[in-house]
């Protein structure tokens, strides 16, 4: 893809760990409340704080925010949250499916296990994002998105308040674009108006 | 760098038709998205050059059935998982079936019976356990064997007995179990209450009625139609104010059955009304 080229991205999945929730509260107020493309959030995290996520993101937006459920199909317009202790699995239906199966890098959803699923069934319609974080998880998983040909970007890795995952991404030479916070939203705005 | 062999959705199909053809086993109403990991997986795990290999083997080596069955189906489990879960069942719905005269129990893809002993643990501190029989069984034979023999690696014990104190366990969780090198043997007075046995979800029918079925993270796997049919299954095995109960993820909420249940308050848990 040439640069600055933007694909025709279907479905947005973004990838966060440790420090990853002020950046991601950061984007989603500089989104298009106008946000057609579907975006999934998959971050580490304890369980219990599964709606405690969607209500604090919902403060941030006008774009509908919900925990996505096992079975339900991906809707425009909305911004769903990847529950906490399941691995999130896509379907070619355009239904998502929870998995309970062993820990990927130690995580439970884990990020490879999202992007490379539905790298799988949306290839070169799908734009996966990695923010901050201090693990590899999301490394494997870009280069399948690559692989398919989809979107691959990391968060700008000073930008990140942990730079580790991004970096990590960065380094394996998996990665398209290096955004900033506000590089990202504008890149999302920017893509949901190309689509309109 | 892992090089790992993605397989096509054709190619899984191939391979469930193989297995239903060959050994009758139909995993068509699975999760496509779940066996294509699971199968891309045990590709790398048994070092499977390419899916043909796989294939091959799957057809030519009827002993490989059983350990692809068990790798390409979830079988992750611990005790006590989700201890509000337990809580509830100790608070909400023992007490309401102790007064029946025996207590009949199913747990629907018990995978290695942790979640089998926590309840046999639950009923002994509730004073059911020696008129209580808990039925446990899974698609695969193996887990099965395993989970009837009640040994579990001790290195998961400190988060087990963690996770059954939250629950609301009353007592010191080591006197279920006897430690013996890097693993445990939980009592004798717990397995004898067990009733192991297979049971395919998909083709098996129901086999007695329960007070309670529980039955969590297994629906998850399935398609909607195999759900519905499962509900299904498990309505016609539970008796009037029977339970049902289900993983944190879980719903009855769209089911042919929903109507005749009511959920114990806001637990994964729905009692038979009707």
């Amino acid at each position: 893809m040439a640069q600055g080229e933007i694909g025709i991205s279907k479905l947005v999945l973004i990838g966060g760990s440790a420090g990853s929730l002020e950046a991601l509260l950061d984007i989603v107020s500089n989104l298009d409340s106008a946000m057609q493309i579907p975006i999934i959030l998959v971050l580490h995290r304890k369980s219990s704080s599964d709606s405690l996520l969607s209500d604090l993101l919902s403060t941030k937006t006008k774009i509908a925010v919900k925990e996505i459920e096992d079975k339900e199909k991906v809707q425009a317009a909305h911004i769903y949250v990847a529950p906490g202790d399941y691995h999130i699995l896509f379907e070619a239906d355009g239904t998502v499916a929870l998995d309970d199966s062993e820990k990927v890098n130690y995580s439970r959803p884990s990020i490879d296990v999202a992007f490379e699923s539905a790298a799988e069934i949306y290839g070169a319609s799908l734009c996966c994002m990695l923010l901050s974080g201090a693990n590899s998880d999301g490394t494997n998983g870009l280069r399948y998105v690559k692989e398919r040909k989809g979107v691959a970007i990391a968060q700008a890795p000073q930008a990140a308040e942990v730079a580790f995952m991004p970096q990590n991404a960065i380094d394996n030479r998996v990665v398209d674009y290096v955004l900033d916070n506000k590089e990202i939203a504008n890149y999302l705005n920017r893509l949901n108006a190309e689509k309109a | 760098m892992r090089t790992e062999i993605h397989i096509t959705e054709e190619q899984l199909q191939l391979l469930l038709n193989s297995l239903w053809d060959l050994y009758g086993y139909d995993l068509n109403n699975y999760s496509k998205a779940s066996l294509t990991r699971r199968v891309t997986r045990l590709m790398a795990l048994d070092r499977f050059p390419s899916f043909a290999e796989l294939l091959y083997k799957v057809k030519s080596d009827k002993h490989y059935l059983k350990h692809l069955i068990e790798e390409i189906t979830v079988n992750v489990t611990e005790m006590f998982r989700d201890p509000p879960f337990y809580k509830a069942l100790r608070n909400l719905v023992l007490p309401e079936i102790a007064s029946k005269p025996f207590i009949r129990i199913w747990h629907a893809g018990c995978a290695t019976g942790e979640e089998v002993f926590s309840m046999a643990i639950l009923l002994h501190e509730c004073n059911l356990l020696n008129k209580s029989l808990l039925y446990a069984t899974d698609i695969n034979p193996d887990v099965v064997e395993k989970a009837k023999k009640g040994i579990f690696p001790i290195s998961q014990m400190k988060e087990y007995s963690e996770n059954y104190m939250a629950s609301g366990g009353t007592g010191d969780f080591s006197q279920y179990y006897t430690a013996k090198y890097d693993h445990v043997i939980f009592n004798k007075s717990l397995r004898e209450r067990m009733i192991y046995s297979t049971h395919n979800l998909v083709s098996d029918s129901s086999f007695n009625e329960f007070q309670l079925v529980i039955c969590r993270n297994v629906l998850i796997y399935f398609d909607k139609d195999l759900q519905s049919r499962v509900f299904e299954l498990f309505d016609n095995s539970i008796e009037q104010l029977g339970y049902l109960a289900l993983g944190a993820k879980e719903t009855l909420k769209f089911s042919g059955i929903y109507p005749k249940y009511k959920q114990v308050e806001k637990e994964k848990i729905w009692r038979k009304e009707k």
